[in-house]
C-alpha cells in the first residue's frame, strides 16, 4: 500500500516537474511545479516530516509561489516573443544533464546505506523539532533572521522606482 | 518500510529535470523556477535521510533551505522586475553585458 502511493505520488511529481521544464508558457510552468510541490509535500508526510510537510504547503506552495504569479502576471511575459533558446546550448545541456544523472545514479546503487545507530524516539514529534532548533540550532535560527532582514531591505531597494 | 534508494532516486530525477530546464530556459522567471525545484529536490533527499537514520537533524536543515530559498525568491524576483524595467525584457541572453 505504501509504495503504491509512493510510485503514484512520484509519478505525479515527476510528471509535473518535466511540465515544469517543456511548457511554453511562465504561467503554466508556475501552476505544474505547485502540483510537484504538493506531491513532495505529501511524499514528506509519508517519510513520517509531519512540520516539514505543512511548512512546504505553506511556505512554498503558498507564498513563494504567489510570490511568482504575482510577479508573472505583473509583467506579463507571454505578451513578448520569447526568442527560441540557443540550439547549441540546448544540444550541450541534455548531454551534460544526462551525464549527473547517470553519475547520481551510479552513486546511489553504489551507496549501502548505513544501519541507524542511536534512534531518537519519534522523529514526526514536532516539539522534538522544536526543541532542537532551538538548542543546538540556535544560533543558526539568529542568523537567519538576519538574512531575512537583509533579503526584505534589498528586495524594496531594488524594487524601487528609482535607486 | 519503503527503501530509501527510491527516494533518492526520486530526488537524483528531479534534480536532473531541474538543472537541463535552467540550461535550456531563456525566459529568467522558468529558469528561477527550475532552481526552486532542485532546491526541493535536494530537500526530499534530507528528509529522507532524516527517516532512514531516525535523527531530526535533516528536517532541521530542510527547515532553513526553505528559509534562504524565500528569501532568495524575494530578492530573485526583485532584480527581474529590476530587469523588466531597464530592459523591457525577460530573455536572458539579452541581459548578458556582464558576461565575460
Amino acid at each position: 500500500m505504501a509504495i503504491l502511493s509512493f510510485y503514484l505520488l512520484a509519478a505525479i511529481a515527476l510528471t509535473s516537474a518535466l511540465s515544469v521544464v517543456l511548457q511554453k508558457k511562465a504561467m503554466s510552468s508556475a501552476l505544474s511545479l505547485i502540483v510537484c510541490l504538493g506531491a513532495i509535500a505529501m511524499l514528506y508526510v509519508q517519510l513520517d516530516a509531519l512540520f516539514i510537510a505543512v511548512i512546504q504547503v505553506i511556505v512554498y506552495a503558498g507564498a513563494i509561489m504567489v510570490l511568482f504569479l504575482f510577479v508573472i502576471m505583473l509583467l506579463d511575459p507571454t505578451s513578448e516573443r520569447l526568442a527560441p533558446s540557443l540550439k547549441s546550448v540546448a544540444y550541450a545541456a541534455v548531454p551534460l544533464g544526462v551525464l549527473l544523472a547517470v553519475l547520481l545514479g551510479q552513486a546511489i546503487i553504489v551507496y549501502r546505506p548505513a544501519s541507524p545507530s542511536a534512534r531518537e524516539p519519534a522523529i514526526s514529534d514536532i516539539s522534538a523539532v522544536g526543541m532542537r532548533l532551538f538548542s543546538s540550532y540556535v544560533l543558526t535560527f539568529e542568523v537567519t533572521s538576519i538574512l531575512v532582514l537583509v533579503a526584505v531591505v534589498g528586495a524594496v531597494i531594488l524594487a524601487k522606482k528609482k535607486v | 518500510m519503503i527503501p530509501i534508494q527510491n527516494y533518492l532516486v526520486l530526488a537524483a530525477l528531479l534534480f536532473f529535470i531541474g538543472a537541463v530546464g535552467v540550461l535550456i530556459k531563456r525566459n529568467v522567471i522558468t529558469m528561477f523556477m527550475c532552481i526552486e525545484l532542485m532546491l526541493n529536490a535536494v530537500n526530499l533527499t534530507f528528509i529522507a535521510f532524516s527517516r532512514h537514520l531516525g535523527r531530526i537533524d535533516g528536517q532541521i536543515f530542510v527547515f532553513f533551505v526553505m528559509t534562504v530559498a524565500a528569501a532568495e525568491a524575494a530578492v530573485g524576483l526583485a532584480i527581474i522586475v529590476a530587469l523588466y524595467r531597464n530592459r523591457k525584457t525577460l530573455n536572458v541572453d539579452d541581459a548578458s553585458s556582464m558576461k565575460w
